[in-house]
């Protein structure tokens, strides 16, 4: 049997980086094709050229036999390939109607808006979605936007559909759903590629696996002929990973509570709805929850970035809810890769600047009103030595580094700060294996000595790895406490959709 | 008297009204021009000076708009093509044309034309006090209150309209479902210019049938503040320009009336009152959802890491 | 298949000469758009730098213009600085000089005394009338562009207002002027020429900006709001102070520009003081980018294009406001030329 989309050698390059470098890719018609890969390994530089958005330095891509050149994504739609971004591809303010009309091309320059709406629906009520067409996008819940992009990709009736870590941001019930969708139209004929880091998924979905490292396509294997060693071997590179293991350990105080929280939302965002949570000496307490359902909020109020409306904040007996007495006891780390300003650094700034951003008024660093440049980059040259941190050459704005090891920056001058509890919040998203298990290895040292670490995260392996109590988030309330050594994915599921617990 | 300022309200209104329309088109589509000042003087210069020579208000009027969509599509090219700083861009097309309009203006001061005459609307100018205060006007303003129904129609019922609204809100999202973001950013900012620039014209043909250097007076700043007012929304931009023409016509009333008060402190009235509106707008954006395009100001780049 | 791809490094030898290279474009350009209105532009452009540099005159005339150019500029680039945009340094050096001339005329001061008041007056009231914008930028989001644009002619308005009224010199045969102010108050020249130590002061604040914002806690703050102001709120900068702070001092520093005009140029107040320098301070802050010494260079080359333009005037009757082309051109050229600092151009055949 002939590919029905076959990428060949595909080279593509950003300023100072190889993402692609000589990619093969062969899809057929009616499997699912798993992409695997490491974070930087080049899965949605890959699929963003089949898309159309980058247009390759070298290499083909041929469709049905013959060559495509794409010039924009609208050669790429032509062509009948589809993609579920990982960051949705919708206009927050426009409604979901609005939104797929937007997908579709063949409609006349003043619509009917009725005609088009009952051809939605149909769509909709044979695969059993259920969204309000007139809704704007912003009010619904972030599995249902995924389900908009579906709708607009089968509305054009593509014949690949590209998904891009779909998973990251369902419960693991959602994800099943969309599984089982994923098979439908398998059944139906459509090729999928479907691009994720988790085994789990892959193991259950794959036809056909591809493993993609570091810009280049290692190796391609049939369903069968592979299994989840295999898979992790091939797909880790020979970086040293770091090793850490999780001691057993007793909690008797207690370092900060959390009573009766309220804070306003951002846009997109959930409020906190009387959140209270007793946080003790020494443990890591993980908080499970879809994005966008307050966990943000709850990182920025913690951290001193954001005042609540109500609710009172405690250490050991001080009251603490005042943004500024905060910052001496909590320290934050976020990454979020897609959005570098969130929180952590000030990207056109030197790793010097940076490293001093949260100290920058203490005395050690400053002659009254001046800076102490000696003391600054001293202070620098240690950190950068302690946390291997690569930087390039002086004064390289931070930017420039890679994702590793800005996180790597902001962990160095948080750490520094000795704080009693560390905020993590998606301390590891988009990072590569190597990185990630090095951010996981600082929060279990830290705990070794008694830090206490409130960890956020969307990624319930790491949760289940690293906490010892796993609280969940939904809409902006606790929706239940559960113990990782006890709990099932399932249970977490259910309470990330707002279920609670018999 | 309330006839006569009615009728002066929409009369200094119009202009307002012609850029803050284009203002509102460019800014849907996500490029912000601060350069309908600049565009206002040359489609008034270009407008007078056509009409001069060709004795056509008509055809002054489509070479304002020509000469306008030439300027702005500067503005266009190095915002959208070249993805150059939009707020740079627009003060330089406002400076670039104060300067030009002066170099070619030198022959055409002093000149005067036979401006727009009054069209009265059959049966409706008949109505006592509203009759000859509104609907007796020149074509221009029926023209300009047309504008604001089509491009009202257009913005939200037509396939286009939608286009555009998503390229100013999320380009990356318009991009991968097909929509050419470039040339619809690029196209916004020469329509958008090309209205500016009957702004001006309205200005030398109509308000008042000569030239004088640097005769818009701050009108295009005017009408930047007032795309905020109207929230991007064509309909309200009709009351945001009316509103303005109210102050100026009663500031221009009260200066003719002879009041012992300074003319020049009289003149201070609009700008001060645009800042006043312009905080309530802000202050009411800052609560629901905001209107404002997303994605204003920011050049879009395909190739962009995100 | 031509592509432009985005370089790594921006290329350190067109960011030097991209300046250099716009301004001869848009002189050529501006060449053109003249022999089109019927302008002979070698004779103009003759006439202009004969004016401007060719004569000890001329140069003076030349740093003259370039003060409050300096002052102006530094002003911008410190909001700048901060990613905030204060277009209305030509309104802020009308209150300035306002300010200065109230010292001077009204007081009662003399002497050194007074030259201080009007000194500290003028940063007063340009300060203050630029943190007008700031305040409502800072607590109620108002865009300060829109605002500080607005109040330039609002403060223009003002100095009519006053010179027609109650500020106008009895003896002055009805023109539009205030009194002279007396001479001892007035800043000292250098021999006969306009050229006063209001130049010098600008030189000494380019060095004190420069530390300002280079070497002081600070202008740290400054740096880090203007690259990332969450990153700023997170390590406890107080944004909204430091935005109405960074605000002061930028009309401040116009307000001293206006001190400059009055005091050491005009010696009263009078309208259109300001040929437009708030505006051209745009330019020298963007051209000037990061640097304050930058600030100073790039002033004295605008200076040359303004006093050039002015001679114009005189010479083949052009009109003042015909700089302004020039002006808008050069800053066409440096942001197209941005474009090719950033990205190189490569030329290739595409797959077959």
């Amino acid at each position: 049997m002939e590919p029905i989309l076959k990428i060949d050698s595909v080279v593509k390059t950003f300023p100072g980086v190889r993402a692609l470098d000589g990619v093969c890719l062969n899809i057929y018609e009616g499997e699912i094709h798993t992409l695997l890969g490491e974070n930087g390994a080049g899965k949605s530089t890959l699929m963003n050229v089949l898309n159309g958005l980058y247009s390759p330095d070298s290499g083909n891509i041929v469709i049905d036999g013959s060559p495509y050149i794409f010039k924009s994504p609208k050669d790429s739609i032509r062509a009948g390939i589809g993609m579920v971004h990982q960051h949705f591809m919708l206009v927050y303010s426009h409604t979901v109607f609005e939104n797929i009309l937007l997908a579709v091309e063949d409609i006349p320059f003043f619509f009917s808006r009725k005609r088009l709406k009952k051809r939605i629906t149909e769509i909709i009520r044979k695969f059993n979605i259920s969204i309000d067409l007139d809704e704007p996008i912003w009010k619904l819940s972030i599995g249902q936007q995924q389900w908009v992009e579906l709708i607009k990709l089968l509305l054009r009736d593509c014949r690949v559909l590209i998904l891009d870590e779909p998973t990251a941001v369902l419960t693991p019930q959602e994800a099943d759903r969309l599984f089982r969708f994923l098979k439908q139209l398998r059944s139906e004929g459509k090729s999928i590629i479907f691009i994720s880091h988790k085994m789990r998924e892959v193991m259950e979905l794959s036809d056909r696996v591809t493993i993609l490292k570091k810009g280049s396509s290692v190796k391609e294997l049939l369903r069968g002929s592979f299994d989840e060693n295999i898979l992790a071997g091939l797909m880790i590179g020979t970086d040293d990973v770091p090793v850490w293991e999780k001691t057993e350990k007793t909690f008797d105080s207690i370092i900060l509570s959390i009573e009766h929280l309220y804070a306003d939302k951002d846009k997109n965002m959930s409020d906190l709805i009387d959140f209270s949570i007793d946080l003790r000496k020494g443990e890591i307490l993980g908080i499970a929850g879809v994005a966008g359902n307050g966990q943000k909020t709850l990182a920025e109020v913690l951290t001193g970035l954001k005042n609540p409306k109500a609710g009172k904040i405690t250490t050991g007996g001080t009251d603490i809810t005042n943004a500024d007495s905060r910052q001496s006891h909590i320290a934050g780390i976020a990454h979020v890769p897609e959005d570098r300003k969130a929180m952590g650094i000030a990207p056109e700034m030197s790793v010097d600047d940076n490293l001093i951003l949260k100290s920058y008024k203490n005395k050690k660093f400053r002659k009254l009103f001046m800076q102490n440049r000696k003391a600054i980059e001293e202070n620098a040259r240690e950190q950068i030595d302690a946390f291997a941190i690569k930087t390039g050459p002086k004064g390289t704005p931070v930017r420039l580094l890679s994702g590793g090891n800005i996180q790597k920056v902001i962990i160095a001058r948080e750490l520094s700060l000795r704080p009693s509890v560390l905020v993590a919040l998606y301390p590891t998203r988009g990072l590569d294996i190597g990185s990630a298990e090095y951010v996981h290895k600082v929060i279990m040292d830290a705990r070794e000595q008694d830090m206490s670490t409130i960890l956020i995260s969307e990624d319930l392996d790491e949760l289940l790895k690293l906490s010892d109590r796993i609280a969940v988030m939904f809409r902006g309330e606790i929706t239940g406490v559960v113990d990782p050594k006890k709990t099932t994915r399932e249970e977490i599921g259910l309470l990330m959709s707002g279920e609670t617990l018999p | 008297m309330i006839e006569i300022l009615l009728y002066a309200t929409i009369k200094a209104g119009t202009p307002l009204l012609f850029a803050t329309l284009g203002a509102i088109i460019m800014e849907r589509s996500g490029i912000i021009n601060l350069g309908v000042e600049g565009l206002m003087l040359v489609g008034a210069l270009t407008g007078f000076s056509v009409a001069y020579t060709t004795h056509s208000l008509f055809l002054g009027v489509m070479a304002a708009f020509f000469a306008s969509m030439a300027a702005g599509a500067i503005h266009g090219f190095i915002c959208v093509y070249l993805r150059g700083n939009q707020i740079v861009s627009g003060l330089s097309l406002t400076m670039f044309g104060i300067g030009i309009t002066s170099l070619f203006g030198r022959s055409a001061v002093g000149l005067t034309i036979h401006g727009f005459d009054r069209t009265p609307i059959p049966l409706l100018s008949k109505i006592p006090v509203i009759g000859q205060a509104v609907f007796n006007h020149d074509v221009l303003v029926y023209f300009s209150v047309a504008l604001v129904v089509c491009i009202h129609l257009f913005l939200y019922k037509s396939r286009w309209g939608l286009h555009l609204r998503s390229v100013g809100e999320n380009p990356a999202a318009a991009d991968t479902s097909g929509v050419n973001v470039n040339l619809y950013r690029f196209s916004a900012v020469l329509i958008g210019s090309g209205l500016a620039g009957i702004g001006g014209a309205y200005l030398s043909l109509a308000y008042t049938p000569f030239w004088v250097e640097n005769m818009s007076a701050g009108r295009g700043w005017i009408a930047v503040a007032l795309v905020i007012f109207a929230q991007w929304n064509s309909t309200r931009a009709l009351a945001g320009a009316y509103l303005f023409g109210g102050i100026n016509a009663v500031q221009l009333r009260m200066q003719a009336m002879g009041t012992s008060l300074s003319p020049h402190l009289l003149m201070m009235l609009p700008y001060i009152f645009t800042i006043i509106v312009l905080i309530f707008a802000t202050m009411r954006l800052e609560k629901g959802s905001t209107p404002e395009p997303e994605a204003l100001g920011v050049p879009y780049d395909r190739e962009d890491r995100k | 298949m031509i592509r432009f791809e985005k370089r790594k490094d921006i290329s350190k030898y067109f960011a030097m000469t991209a300046p250099f290279v716009s301004v001869l474009l848009a002189l050529t350009t501006a060449g053109c758009i003249m022999l089109f209105a019927g302008v002979n532009p070698l004779k103009a452009y003759m006439g202009m730098f004969h004016e401007s540099l060719g004569s000890v005159y001329g140069i003076t005339e030349t740093l003259v213009k370039a003060t409050p150019l300096i002052f102006t500029g530094l002003g911008v680039s410190v909001a700048f600085r901060m990613k905030i945009w204060n277009i209305g340094a030509d309104g802020q050096l009308y209150m300035g000089a306002i300010g200065a001339s109230w010292v001077a005329l009204f007081s009662g001061l003399t002497g050194f005394a007074a030259m201080i008041g009007m000194f500290l007056a003028a940063a007063f009231c340009g300060g203050l009338w630029a943190s007008v914008a700031g305040f409502l930028k800072a607590k109620v989001r108002v865009n300060e562009i829109i605002v500080t644009l607005l109040m330039n002619y609002i403060a223009a308005a003002w100095v009519s207002y006053l010179v027609y009224g109650p500020w106008k010199d009895p003896k002055g045969f009805n023109f539009p002027i205030t009194q002279r102010f007396s001479p001892d108050i007035m800043l000292s020249h250098f021999m006969t020429y306009r050229l006063n130590t209001g130049f010098l002061l600008a030189v000494a604040l380019v060095i004190i900006l420069y530390i300002l914002v280079e070497k002081t806690i600070w202008g740290y703050e400054i740096k880090v709001i203007g690259d990332n102001p969450n990153a700023a709120k997170y390590a406890g900068i107080k944004i909204d102070r430091s935005i109405i702070g960074v605000m002061f001092l930028s009309g401040a520093l116009a307000g001293i520009a206006g001190y400059v005009e009055v005091a050491g140029v005009q010696g009263r107040l009078q309208e259109g003081i300001s040929q437009g320098y708030g505006y051209t301070a745009i330019i020298v802050a963007w051209l000037a980018g990061r640097s304050a010494i930058g600030v100073l260079i790039v002033s004295v080359i605008m200076a040359v294009i303004l006093v050039g333009g002015d001679s114009l005037q005189i010479l083949m009757q052009l009109p003042v406001a015909f700089v302004n082309m020039f002006q808008g051109l050069i800053l066409f050229f440096i942001l197209a030329s941005d474009f090719f600092i950033h990205n190189k151009i490569s030329i290739r055949r595409s797959g077959k």
